[in-house]
């Protein structure tokens, strides 16, 4: 399995996780996968929602410890 | 000691000074040598455009001499650097020059491209350029009614300029008599009105009592200048009569070719502010990729706490501080009300109801910005 690119939001609140993950899919290649970790649990819904609505993929989310790890699959 | 810094903008400017102030001594004995280069002779007030889009600073009023807000000691040369040999301590620059340093600060912040989005050059109006804003406010003052959109791309400088444009525009619209004949339409990228927390909260309430019309999800695909239709990467649409963009943005061009970092954002220590893999180069402003939001008042905070950790390297040996994600920015909520938010990595207060008071001490700020880059405030 290829190694996913990990985005490190935690602690930060501006621009946020979410804005700062559209920003790595945006640069990412179809086929990417990305992980996000975010102390913000508004992420865990957040991420979700927008990665249905534009029609990428989710991997997987879990909590370990503080962090939400949230890996996402570039679809298009 | 050669210091060499890249960039004559917020961060560049205030770092070259403040290090001339903490280590004058060294700079006489010429134990320590100043440079800063920059592509331009000017230095431009950034967020006076926001006002210039709304007729409320001209143009020029944007502007002063580079050279003149510089201590004397320090050597500034407009030389646009070209290549960075981080591996020889050297860089290249336009004129063909080699400089050669010990510690490097780069600080060449951000640039917007429009072009990325189909349609978005041709079909809508950005005051994130002079030419943008003067174009804009022209638009407004012949605008007679209809949709005004407002498309957010990402990432973007300045995170709050979308929300204070749209209360700006609510109150120029009311002044000009025409407020009941446009829609106010604000399209933003996340889920929320605002990426950050509490200017989400504060917003909300504020778009509804004054009729600004919001989706959100919403990240723009490409913009239709002919049948004036911006679209989304979701899906949706958005029929528009006047289309205002925040466009897309990069680190700069060069920062790209030299293979500095992905999309010009350079990698960099959030806490330290180094480059990652080089201790003895340091990333103050837009040019970083450190997660807080592209502002001159990040890179003002952020030039500070490097100017001293490089002092004292110097004197000591050992730097004194980490950046600990600090800014403070204002928020216009409309012609004559304004709050702020001030937070770092961990800390986020909610922000205080706008008043007439902190929106003075914006318009003050705008002239004492003046003050600020030469390293007095
Ligand atoms: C409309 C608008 C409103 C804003 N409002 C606010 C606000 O209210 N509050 C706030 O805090 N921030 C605001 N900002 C953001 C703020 O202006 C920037 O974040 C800030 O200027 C960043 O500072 P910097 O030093 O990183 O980059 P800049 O100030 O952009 O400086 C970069 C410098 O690098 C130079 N340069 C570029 N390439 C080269 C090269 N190859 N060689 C040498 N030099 C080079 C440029 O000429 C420039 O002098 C706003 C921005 C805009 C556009």
């Amino acid at each position: 399995m290829s190694e996913s690119k990990i985005i490190d939001a935690r602690n930060t609140f501006c621009p946020g996780p979410l804005m700062e993950l559209i920003t790595y899919m945006k640069q990412a290649n179809v086929g990417d996968t990305l992980e996000l970790l975010s102390t913000d649990d508004g992420s865990a819904a957040d991420v979700p929602e927008w990665i249905h609505k534009v029609g990428h993929e989710m991997v997987s989310s879990e909590k370990i410890e503080e962090t939400w790890h949230i890996k996402v699959r570039k679809i298009k | 000691m050669r210091i060499l810094i890249v960039g004559g903008g917020t961060g560049g400017t205030i770092l070259a000074n403040q290090l001339v102030r903490r280590l004058k001594d060294e700079i006489r004995a010429k134990k320590v040598r100043i440079t800063l280069l920059s592509d331009s002779d000017r230095h431009m007030y950034q967020p006076g455009l926001l006002y210039v889009a709304f007729g409320q600073m001209a143009p020029d009023q944007l502007y002063r001499d580079e050279a003149s807000l510089l201590e004397s000691s320090i050597k500034f040369h407009v030389d646009a650097v070209t290549e960075f040999h981080l591996d020889r301590n050297q860089v290249k620059t336009k004129s063909g020059k080699t400089h050669d340093y010990d510690i490097l600060a780069i600080a060449t912040g951000a640039r917007i491209v429009p072009q990325e989005v189909p349609g978005m050059s041709e079909g809508a109006e950005t005051f994130y350029t002079e030419e943008g804003a003067i174009r804009m406010h022209k638009r407004l003052m012949e605008f007679k009614g209809g949709t005004v959109a407002m498309v957010v791309s990402i990432p973007h400088k300045c995170p709050v300029a979308p929300v204070e444009a749209m209360f700006m525009l609510h109150d120029f619209f009311k002044m000009r008599g025409i407020r009941d004949k446009v829609k106010l339409q604000y399209k933003y990228p996340v889920n929320h009105v605002h990426a950050t927390a509490n200017v989400a909260r504060w917003a909300k309430p504020e778009f509804d009592k004054a009729g600004i019309e919001y989706e959100t999800l919403f990240n723009v695909r490409e913009v239709d200048p002919v049948k004036k239709i911006v679209y989304s990467e979701e899906g949706t649409e958005c029929k528009y009569d006047l289309l205002i963009a925040i466009p897309p943005h990069r680190g700069m061009e060069m920062i790209e070719a030299n293979n500095l970092g992905q999309g010009g954002w350079i990698p960099t220590d959030r806490f330290k502010l180094t480059m990652d893999g080089h201790e003895n180069v340091y990333v103050i402003g837009d040019a970083s990729n450190v997660p807080v939001s592209k502002t001159g008042s990040a890179a003002h905070f952020e030039a500070e706490i490097v100017a001293e950790n490089i002092a004292s390297v110097i004197k000591t040996g050992v730097p004194v501080r980490e950046y600990d994600g600090k800014v403070y920015c204002f928020i216009e909520a409309g012609y004559d009300r304004a709050t702020y938010n001030a937070f770092d990595y961990v800390n986020l207060p909610e922000l205080k109801p706008p008043s007439k008071a902190i929106h003075w001490f914006k318009v003050a700020y705008n002239q004492l910005y003046w003050t600020t880059v030469r390293g007095l405030l």
